[in-house]
């Protein structure tokens, strides 16, 4: 793939590379570019934190500070190597980061950045007043890095070290998010709540996230420990956390080159301010931090999305490249259906309350092996709710569900998928930014067991594929297989809920919970769904749908349970449905 | 520690907590009508001050060529979002607005401040001169990206912070600066010593949270920004133009901040960069309160003023830790009675 945006991305490595070489590039330039690549390193965690998972920090710096002090201390006080002390300092940053996490990340909506704020504030405050910090007056005497008697603090030689760091954290947050484990990250944005119902944890995936910027700042903090040789409190204080989220948001908090856009950005506009500012003014003063501040609002006010997405325009449109594709001959192993005659679902005098009002009023019915059920009613019957209920949405006030015998009252969603629940949901639910086939793999999720490490190294291509065939396959049998790489959110309404289907499909499901699959669909759409759901039903999958296209519902469905305000109203063939004198009264009114 | 040290603590936490009450209203204001977390109303904080601490010495402040600057970028702010439906009566008011006004008020000023007028008049003069800039910065920074996301305006609003605290810095100096009690009166009440001041202070604050009840329940205006704040669509929908509340809100944040620092700046030296701080434990009290709650909010800033007093008489050195550590439990609690909408950005 030679885009010209990838050839620009190679040019800026290369320039990158051969600055120290170039002739009559200064020293201090060097040390510009070590300070670039620290602070990019910070802002692809950033991206990660932030941009993909939606969780919001005012605390990166106190990760920075976590590996710095760990290097210092343990470099100073005991004597070890300094490149000892890097797996040391990512693993106490990643276990602090992972208690934070697991306090912190439970807060939610605004609650979350405060926290960080608060401890961040917390860090700075301690470590200026224990003696085991040195208190305010740092620690220092900190050693160079040394490779084999080879001394990396030398101008040039450090920066390669930090460059080559900096590459290597690119590369592995590019695979991260490329992996099942980054989808699951990905999918924390707008799209949590079906991402539980496909089984994933999405508290885990935050907390992840969370770690993973803990780790890359502590990395950053390691080397700037030891370019610095002499380490406080101050760098690692809140007002530098915001300097590192404000690099993020002007390069782009959505894109990985928008980290490295905006750390090189807003390191080489405060330091040229400082240059320029005085010798045009002619006084000393603050006008850096004004003009700085001013021109921050200008970019964002011009371009709130960052600067990524207009820098990448200059280089035509791309889109990522979608993961190799192996032969779908394989289809992969399938879950034992159920025998004809069992009960995959049954539900028990099902009930929820929200205060006063009855939702779902002691509701139960069954649906069993290889059968399509139709949940109709007229709208308020309770029929969406009973699927939140069903699915573990929401948790019911009274009443049992049980899926093939067992008893899943009560469960979260993300452990009834565990058993072949698949669902769609009324509202679509895909995760918005990221591409149609991502989507559909989603539903693939409890299927893999790729760690993030693994898919950070690339260690999990077998199974990816295997992934990725499977998922070509279900969005092939919805019809939409031209439209793999397209981004969900530009697809028609219709589309969007057959994406969906083709993500339930994907979690090789027993038991299929649809919510209105055919609204937004055209008639010969309609025909091709009821087709496909046709042959879902003869391969032993049991289908429970919501719909209100009487058409399709009398066609496709083998019974129909119908609702109103809540409660059961008449169970029975469609043909029996359609004389029933109290469903005509409730969908037509007595005069029918 | 005995009783009297105790109430003398309290006393000093509840009139502390007074100044973080009202800048935790001002922030709930503005981020419920325009969902600006607006982090430089600390900024108005140290400017009131610093401004009032400029009357005292007889001085011009140079807040007040900010305030003629900040009117131009607002007029060039609102030229540009308006661009597309200028009239000529609007340039009028428009010019009114942000050039005219900040003019006058240079101009009053500059002839008063040298004649060093009573004290009440030079509390006027500061708010007449800090307090209009929120408008201002209203319609140059936010009004144009009004429908960013969240994160965004939080970034702008931390950048505005940057630049004004650097103006801060030429225009006040480094020096701290603390300006004469409100009121010299102060009593014994039992065992406890109460300052004028203190009192000036809640009485102050409770007359604004008084005025702002009933500004909010009684008047068409306060309830077309709690509609805003509400819904925004709705209110937009039923005719409530957004950038209206949005300038009601800052323009009220404007006032409440400057009178912060006017009400503070007896109690303790202010610097160019103290407000942050202040502001930030306002936000905090803010934050507990969910961004929506005017009484929680207020509730919370007697808690961290409290807090904070306590902790300042145990453990000087480890004071900010103490206050901020106290409120991720607080914040836990907070949270876990809390619904979010799940595709809330």
């Amino acid at each position: 793939m030679n885009s010209p945006a990838r050839i620009a991305g190679l040019a800026v490595l290369v320039a990158a590379i051969a600055l120290p070489f170039l002739p009559g590039v200064p020293p201090y330039w060097i040390t510009i570019a070590s300070y670039i690549a620290m602070s990019a390193i910070v802002a692809l965690g950033i991206v990660v934190l932030t941009g993909v998972a939606g969780v919001v920090s005012f605390g990166q710096a106190m990760f920075v500070g976590f590996g710095a002090y760990t290097t210092a201390i343990l470099t100073t006080r005991y004597g070890w190597n300094a490149l000892a002390t890097l797996p040391v300092a990512i693993l106490i940053a990643g276990a602090l980061a992972w208690g934070i996490g697991a306090i912190t990340l439970r807060l939610k909506g605004h609650y979350l950045p405060v926290a960080t704020i608060a401890w961040n504030i917390s860090f700075f405050y301690l470590a200026g007043s224990l003696d085991f910090f040195r208190r305010f007056d740092g620690i220092s005497g900190i050693p160079p890095i040394s490779l084999a008697g080879f001394d990396l603090s030398d101008g040039s030689r450090f920066y390669f070290l930090a460059l080559g760091l900096l590459v290597a954290a690119y590369v592995l947050t590019r695979n991260l998010l490329d992996s099942r484990v980054g989808r699951s990250i990905r999918a924390l944005r707008g799209g949590a709540l079906a991402a539980e119902s496909f089984g994933v944890d999405t508290g885990r995936a935050r907390i992840l996230a969370f770690v993973y910027a803990g780790v890359l700042a502590a990395v950053s903090g390691w080397l700037y420990a030891h370019f610095q040789r002499a380490i406080n409190p101050t760098p690692f204080n809140i007002t530098v956390s915001i300097d590192y989220l404000l690099m993020a948001v002007a390069g782009g908090v959505g894109h990985l080159g928008g980290a490295i856009l905006g750390a090189g950005l807003v390191t080489v506009v405060r330091d040229k301010l400082q240059d320029i500012l005085p010798a045009l003014i002619g006084t000393q003063g603050n006008f850096e931090t004004i003009v700085f501040g001013v021109v921050l609002i200008l970019i964002l006010q011009f371009a709130p999305e960052g600067l990524w997405p207009h820098v990448r325009r200059l280089f035509g449109e791309t889109r990522r490249r979608p993961p190799t594709v192996l032969e779908a001959g394989s289809a992969g192993t399938h879950r034992a259906m159920p025998p004809k005659g069992e009960d995959v679902l049954r539900v028990s005098k099902l009930r929820k309350t929200f205060g006063g009002l009855v939702a779902v009023n002691d509701v139960s019915f069954s649906v069993g092996a290889g059968e399509i059920v139709g949940l109709i009613g007229p709208n308020g019957a309770g029929k969406s709710t009973s699927f939140n209920l069903i699915t573990g949405v929401l948790a019911a006030s009274a009443g049992e569900v049980r899926v093939r015998g067992e008893d899943i009252t009560g469960w979260p969603a993300r452990r009834i998928a565990r058993l072949g629940v698949a669902r769609t949901f009324q509202h679509v639910k895909l995760v918005h930014g990221m591409s149609v086939i991502d989507n559909v793999a989603l539903g693939r999720h409890l299927l893999g067991r790729a760690s993030a490490v693994r898919g950070a190294l690339r260690l999990d291509r077998e199974e990816e594929a295997a992934i990725f065939a499977e998922a070509h396959r279900q969005l092939a049998r919805v019809g939409l297989a031209e439209h793999a790489d397209a981004i969900a959110s530009e697809l028609a309404l219709g589309q969007q809920r057959l994406v969906e289907i083709a993500r339930a499909l994907c979690l090789d499901p027993v038991l299929l919970l649809l919510d209105e699959p055919a609204a937004g669909l055209r008639h010969n759409e309609k025909v091709a769904l009821a087709d496909l759901l046709r042959k879902v039903r003869d391969s032993g999958v049991s289908i429970l749908l919501v719909e209100h296209d009487m058409d399709f519902v009398m066609g496709l469905t083998d019974r129909l349970v119908v609702m109103n305000f809540g409660a059961e109203l008449a169970q029975g063939r469609p043909a029996e449905i359609q004389r029933n004198p109290a469903v005509l009264e409730a969908y037509l009114g007595s005069a029918a | 520690m005995d009783l009297s040290i105790g109430l003398i603590l309290i006393q000093d936490g509840v009139t502390n907590a007074a100044i973080y009450a009202l800048l935790a209203l001002a922030l709930v204001l503005v981020f419920t009508v325009t969902r600006v977390i607006f982090v430089p109303v600390g900024e108005f904080v140290s400017f009131g001050a610093l401004t009032l601490a400029a009357f005292e010495a007889g001085k011009v402040p140079g807040t007040v060529s900010l305030l003629v600057v900040l009117g131009i970028a607002g007029a060039i702010g609102r030229l540009w979002t308006e661009r597309a439906n200028l009239s000529a009566r609007m340039l009028g008011g428009i010019a009114l607005e942000t050039v005219v006004v900040p003019a006058l008020i240079a101009a009053l000023v500059t002839w008063l401040a040298p004649h060093k007028p009573p004290q009440i008049v030079q509390v006027l003069l500061a708010l007449l001169v800090v307090a209009p800039m929120g408008v201002y910065l209203y319609e140059s920074v936010f009004r144009p990206i009004a429908e960013a996301s969240v994160l965004v305006l939080l970034i702008v609003a931390v950048a505005l912070h940057l630049a004004l605290v650097g103006l801060a810095l030429i225009f006040f100096g480094a020096e701290g600066s603390r300006t004469t009690a409100l009121s010299e009166a102060s009593f014994t009440l039992g065992q406890l010593f109460i300052t004028g001041q203190s009192l000036a202070v809640l009485g102050v604050t409770l007359v604004l949270i008084l005025a702002l009840y009933v500004f909010f329940d009684r008047t068409l205006i306060g309830k077309a920004l709690r509609a805003t704040a509400v819904n925004r669509v709705g209110a937009r929908l039923v005719g409530i133009s957004p950038a209206f509340s949005g300038r009601i809100a800052f323009a009220l944040a404007g006032i409440i901040g400057a009178l912060g620092g006017i009400l503070v700046s007896p109690l303790t030296t202010i610097y160019y960069d103290t407000g942050f701080i202040i502001g930030l434990k306002g936000f905090v009290a803010a934050i507990i309160g969910g961004l929506v709650s005017y009484p929680l909010a207020a509730g919370a800033a007697i808690l961290v003023g409290v807090i904070e007093s306590f902790a300042s008489f145990w453990a000087s050195e480890l004071k900010e830790v103490i206050v901020f550590m106290i409120i991720v439990p607080i914040l836990l609690v907070r949270s876990y009675g809390t619904q979010v909408l799940e595709d809330e950005e």
